[in-house]
């Protein structure tokens, strides 16, 4: 068979697949076929059970030095491999497993909030430009110009600076304050193109109001792309986190572990004793990978262009 | 297109006085201070409040600022209190800018070699092997930090393998002329070849560190726009009209193919530029993202304030450029005028 025929048998089971379904609903079920979509979501699924469930899992508290007698400062010695440690010690004498385990609680939580605060600033933003027009319009989207003229990473270096004593809430905002800009222009740009649509204009001509129009029919419409990039963002956050504590700007309690922190607190001993790197980006890596696969499917599913 | 290359640079002039603006006020609320950076905590209040005199900071904010600007536009943007105490900001910055630059164009020239053709490749044999070895490939490229990226190359290929230096833009033995500031540029100029050699050397573990960022995008945007643009009828007509496919390919596919790659590359100067920050931290290279890093630990404003309007003003002007250059590759915007 030629693949031009191929290609019209796949359209119209497409055709027939899609037919009288929503575009959720259509996204929905390419999806659960999608296996880079399944491999995403299982390891998204893996890690916040692994995250629920690691005060039980943990074999020890995270927090105490329990090995601290085999921590030599000065000749760069670090608790090694043992029975009851699977992964050895930290720098301090704490349990490797344990602070990885306990690690993706705090880890999910930066990426989540960060993504949410993102997400709720960018949307108020995006929605007021993006329907009222007008003045309202060139002032944010000029504020968010100059926003956007700073890279995202030096924007979060400076928000992490602003802050005297770094904790885990400072970081999450510097990481979160970041993302508002896009969401923004994002949404902006989405409710734009819908102001002189035919829904939003059969709205209007049937006397909607135009709060009503906003939220009913222009918000539901621009939601997929926000969803993209929202899935996409968590793996960011987790990355530029990791990349705040490296630069000296997170959060130095190291008491409850997060997997940025660790990584980032690795550097001075990582010629040394590279698995207390290693573990912790490994740990990013994945995570990241997940949310990343997931909104590259989502995307796809999502675009009509790519339903042929 | 005069016109709207004006209105376009009147804007960028726009974004950078407001930022300036922002950023003084910015950068003076944040704790520490160059006080304490310079003195230590142990100084006592009068040798504090003379340097605090010295350097202008009890003056109100706007005076402070009105101040600035004034000395900014003869070229004067203060003293550098932490990256290096006592040279001018605007020395480091001439300093350094050609290191982050000469690192910057090497890495994007490794990210396009090495994404453009990948991404036409897997694109033109969709769903091989070698397909899905770069997407999966590209995807996990965006989940790495790119520090522990570099940390890992450098580990590598420079400690255990001893291929590349660990740290710096030269070795020290090497006395080289200086004629540009961008060191493989001047060796080549002045023949010193071992020197040009060398300054490469120290270059190219930390931009492919810096690579893996623009790559995965250029190789993803790539690979879309060529299997959005295989099926175009032009290129159908193209092929029924016998024309060979290198012809194809060169005139019809990856002209129109590029267009959407190029918008990228300027995006990318940004996330590039926060990139550099990171490397050039890891690999002790002295460009403009090792200084910022070293400002914010050590709060030098003078140079950080300098630095980061530098990093917005040419990733404004890279858009434009940007921009500028779809005319000239796409020639229906040419006709059509610009908006």
């Amino acid at each position: 068979m030629s693949t031009r025929t191929d290609k019209i048998d796949e359209l119209s089971a497409r055709a027939a697949d899609d037919a009288g379904v929503s575009l959720a609903a259509a996204a929905w079920r390419r999806l659960r076929r999608n296996p880079v979509f399944l491999a995403g979501a299982g390891i998204i699924v893996l890690f916040v059970v692994l995250a629920a469930a690691a005060p039980w899992l943990a074999p020890h508290d995270p927090s105490v030095p329990m090995l601290g007698d085999q921590v030599v400062k000065a000749r760069n010695q670090i608790p090694a491999v043992q029975d009851g440690h699977p992964l050895g010690g930290d720098q301090n004498g704490r349990d490797l497993l344990s602070r990885l385990l306990l690690g993706s609680q705090q880890t999910l939580l930066v990426g989540v909030f960060a993504t949410l605060i993102g997400l709720g600033g960018g949307l108020l933003l995006g929605t007021l430009a993006g329907a009222l027009g007008g003045w309202v319009d060139t002032v944010v989207m000029r504020a968010v110009d100059v926003m956007l003229s700073i890279p995202g990473l030096l924007l979060a270096v400076s928000i992490g600076a602003l802050f005297a004593q770094p904790n885990q809430y400072t970081v999450i905002l510097a990481v979160a304050i970041v993302q508002i800009p896009i969401f923004a222009r994002l949404l902006r740009g989405t409710m734009l193109a819908q102001r002189h649509s035919d829904h939003v204009l059969a709205a209007r001509s049937l006397g909607v109001k135009q709060r009503a129009i906003v939220f009913r029919h222009m918000l539901p419409n621009s939601l997929g792309p926000v969803i993209v990039q929202a899935t996409l963002v968590l793996a960011i956050a987790i990355i530029e986190a990791a990349a705040l504590s490296f630069l000296g700007l997170g959060n130095p309690d190291d008491r409850i572990p997060e997997w940025g922190q660790m990584l980032g607190q690795a550097q001075t001993v990582i010629d040394s004793h590279p698995q207390l790197a290693f573990w912790p980006a490994g740990c990013i890596i994945v995570v990241a990978l997940g949310f990343t696969l997931v909104g590259e499917s989502l995307r796809e599913a999502l675009d009509p262009k790519s339903r042929r | 297109m005069l016109r709207y290359t004006i209105r376009r640079l009147l804007q960028l002039l726009v974004v950078v006085l407001v930022l300036s603006l922002l950023l003084f006020a910015w950068l003076r609320s944040l704790p520490g201070g160059p006080v304490s950076a310079l003195l230590g905590e142990r100084a006592t209040a009068e040798t504090r409040e003379r340097l605090t005199e010295e350097l202008g900071l009890n003056e109100p904010i706007f005076v402070q600022y009105l101040k600035f600007v004034g000395r900014a536009l003869t070229g004067d943007f203060g003293v550098s209190t932490g990256v290096q105490p006592g040279d001018s900001a605007a020395e480091i910055f001439v300093q350094r800018f050609p290191a982050t630059l000469e690192l910057s164009i090497l890495a994007i020239v490794i990210a396009l070699a090495v994404g453009i053709p990948l991404g036409y490749l897997a694109a033109r044999r969709r769903g091989g092997i070698l397909d899905n070895l770069s997407v999966v490939s590209s995807l996990i490229g965006v989940a790495v930090p790119v520090f522990f990226l570099a940390f890992l190359l450098k580990q590598v290929f420079a400690v255990d393998l001893g291929w590349f230096p660990t740290a710096g833009r030269q070795a020290g033995g090497i006395d080289a002329t200086r004629v540009t500031g961008f060191f493989v540029l001047d060796g080549l100029l002045t023949q010193e070849w071992d020197a040009a050699w060398d300054a490469l050397r120290h270059l190219i573990l930390p931009a492919i560190a810096l690579a893996s960022i623009p790559f995965s995008v250029v190789f993803r945007i790539t690979r879309a726009s060529v299997l959005d643009v295989v099926d175009e009828d032009y290129v159908r007509t193209a092929e029924s009209k016998g024309l060979t496919s290198p012809v194809i390919r060169r005139r019809h596919v990856m002209r129109n193919a590029m267009l959407p790659v190029v918008t990228t590359i300027g995006l990318q100067t940004g996330a590039l530029l926060a990139g550099a920050v990171l490397t050039e931290k890891v690999f002790a290279f002295p460009g403009i993202g090792q200084a910022l890093a070293l400002g914010f630990e050590r709060r030098d404003y003078p140079v950080l304030l300098l630095l980061i309007l530098c990093a917005a003003g040419v990733f404004v002007l890279i858009n434009l450029l940007v921009d500028l250059s779809y005319a000239v590759i796409d020639p229906r915007i040419r006709t059509r005028g610009v908006r």
